[in-house]
């Protein structure tokens, strides 16, 4: 049945594979048997729409399905089942007429409480223009009590006009007008109660609550599920998965985030305990180049959520000394008596060996459709062609999201689902390319360093006469994705 | 440090052929309940190493354990209640993990196994 799905205008390219992600999660896809291909939804615009709209027609197998989704998710403001929509008033009000009674009748039975709210995108009306509208409604047979707080059904109003530019949103052509019953919405509560600002510890680089929980979605984290982060620094992700369920582990180089933090009371625990969620189920310090995994682990976590460093604001470290890796040293054996103490030294790590890495682990760790969900650092160069993402022969990857963060790089959520077992093969081919890395270890710091990309001073050469400010990409004149 | 943990890491100390499993050296354990869930533990049962489990579980403090089991225990309250606990609700607070070929020490504080390698073991 198609529902009317409304999302929140931020992190455009985030919501529709959440609602996907949550589909799969609640059974929308059972019936299909496709095997190794992920099932989609189907989708449509309502006319005249930009795709960036709020608005969406979502094909969805049952109310169940939707209001789950829909109350799971972050990003969709309401779900509905819509009773009709027109151009005009009029043309509202022939097509909800026409809406069969068997759907409608049940829910304006005497007895039952509901409300009517008018949201209308882009304008502010006043309180007089939506009740006159909510009176204009008359001719729906509504028996039941009107109550604000709470009541069995939500009916909603929604207008959209063409209100001219610079409103914040996305060109409408033409005026659209929808009425439809809600069937559910994201709790955005959540959002305040774990934000970052109230976090008891945190980190420069700690991932904000809303990004984690849209992470932990398209993770698809529920109870019963182990969910691990190689990178888990202050458990930021891992607070997100915990949340909804999940069972969590995770690991750092820098033991010093992970078991020291910055107190007894100002740790990776108390993130937890802040808020009431179980516990990880293990921390540990361990280098993702040189795991501590016993030989015959696999297939032992269901999802693998993080952010690996990208080199940029936090750098990657990973075991052997700088001067080590470069030769520069021979390998010196650590006397006995200071073994306990010693802290080994560690080389930077640059982030194609850290993704090849975490690819590796993934594919060997990960459950046969569990999922991948990382972020993937991208420059914002207008030459470059396609971006290529990281690729893997165990890994379909199922969507890709992309953040804005400057105007020299963003970051991109990639969501990758396993689908191919951990061969002998594909072992040696991953045993081949760590070594390589360790050869070439010099050479791979220096390409792709996205750190002196994004930090470079601006090109001295300025564009030619009349234009004294250097050329951005012109951008939209509506928020997208730079939030 | 959970025995769940414990029963993924091995020692991997360049040239070492057998790193699992680690040996526990126990200086402070304690127990912290945490709520069972049965769908979790019948997933870990397929992955966890059932012998190295039940020999850590002993040097833990706990000797409760089956010598042999098969997947029809799953069934019985008791036997998933003394899973759950030896598997969540034991932990190692300080101690080490020994390395079973070279006995090298892999330190645990505050919970946390150290399984960082040394320059020329890696």
């Amino acid at each position: 049945m198609w529902y009317l799905c409304v999302f929140y205008h931020r992190l455009l390219d985030y919501r529709k594979p959440e609602v996907e992600s949550l589909a799969h999660l609640f059974g929308a896809f059972e019936d299909e048997q496709n095997g190794d291909v992920p099932s989609q939804l189907q989708w449509k615009l309502p006319i005249h729409h930009h795709p960036d709209s709020p608005f969406h027609f979502v094909n969805l197998p049952s109310e169940q399905v939707a209001r789950s989704i829909a109350n799971r998710s972050i990003l969709v403001k309401g779900m509905y089942e819509l009773w009709g929509e027109g151009g005009s008033y009029e043309e509202l009000k022939d097509s909800v007429l026409s809406y069969p009674d068997e759907r409608k009748l049940p829910y304006l039975e005497a007895g039952s409480t509901f409300k009517i709210t008018v949201d209308s995108f882009g304008k502010v009306m006043s309180l007089n223009e939506q009740k006159e509208l909510i009176q204009g409604l008359a001719y729906i047979p509504f028996k039941g009590q009107v109550k604000l707080k709470n009541p069995d059904h939500n009916f909603w109003l929604i207008e959209i006009d063409n209100y001219g530019r610079n409103n914040g949103l996305p060109p409408i052509v033409q005026r659209r007008i929808f009425f439809g019953r809600e069937v559910g919405g994201a709790d955005r509560k959540l959002i305040p109660t774990y934000q970052l600002k109230s976090r008891t510890y945190l980190g420069p680089t700690a991932m904000d609550a809303e990004m984690a929980f849209l992470m932990a979605n398209q993770a698809l984290a529920t109870s019963g599920k182990l969910i691990y982060d190689p990178f888990v620094g202050t458990g930021s992700i891992l607070v997100g998965a915990a949340h909804f369920g999940a069972l969590t582990m995770g690991a750092d180089i820098d033991i010093r985030v992970v078991r020291d933090g910055r107190g007894p009371n100002c740790n990776v625990w108390s993130n937890f305990e802040q808020y009431g969620l179980p516990m990880p189920v293990g921390l540990l310090r361990a280098d993702n180049n040189r795991p501590p995994w016993r030989s015959g682990l696999k297939e032992i976590f269901d999802a693998i959520i993080c952010d690996p460093p990208y080199g940029v604001r936090a750098g990657g470290r990973k075991s052997g000394g700088r001067k080590l890796l470069k030769g520069a040293v021979e390998p010196y054996v650590v006397p006995d008596d200071k073994r306990t103490d010693h802290i080994p030294s560690t080389a930077p790590y640059s982030l194609v060996e850290c993704v090849h890495d975490l690819l590796d682990l993934a594919a060997k760790m990960l459950a046969m459709r569990g999922r991948l969900v990382f972020f993937y650092p991208v420059l914002r160069d207008d030459d470059c062609a396609e971006t290529h993402f990281p690729e893997h022969p165990c890994f379909k990857l199922i969507s890709s999201s992309e953040q804005i963060l400057s105007s020299r790089y963003s970051r991109v959520l990639l969501t990758m689902v396993k689908v191919g077992a951990y061969t002998k093969e594909i072992a040696e081919a991953a045993r081949l390319k760590h070594l390589e890395f360790r050869e070439n270890h010099v050479k791979w710091l220096q390409d792709g360093n996205l750190h002196s990309a994004v930090f470079s001073p601006i090109d001295a050469q300025l564009p030619e006469a009349g234009d004294s400010k250097f050329i951005k990409d012109p951008k939209p004149k509506y928020r997208g994705k730079y939030v | 440090m959970r025995l769940l943990t414990h029963n993924m890491l091995s020692s991997n100390i360049k040239g070492v052929e057998k790193g699992f499993p680690l040996r526990i050296e126990a200086e402070k354990v304690v127990e912290k309940p945490v709520e069972m869930n049965a769908d979790f533990l019948r997933k870990m049962f397929e992955k966890v190493e059932w012998k190295a489990f039940v020999e850590a579980s002993r040097s833990m403090g706990y000797a409760q354990l089956p010598e042999e089991v098969d997947s029809g225990m799953l069934e019985s309250d008791e036997f998933l209640s003394r899973f759950h606990h030896a598997l969540l609700e034991l932990h190692l607070e300080e101690g080490a993990l020994v390395c079973p070929e070279t006995g090298r020490r892999f330190p645990v504080n505050k919970g946390i196994p150290n399984m960082l390698l040394h320059e020329d073991e890696v």
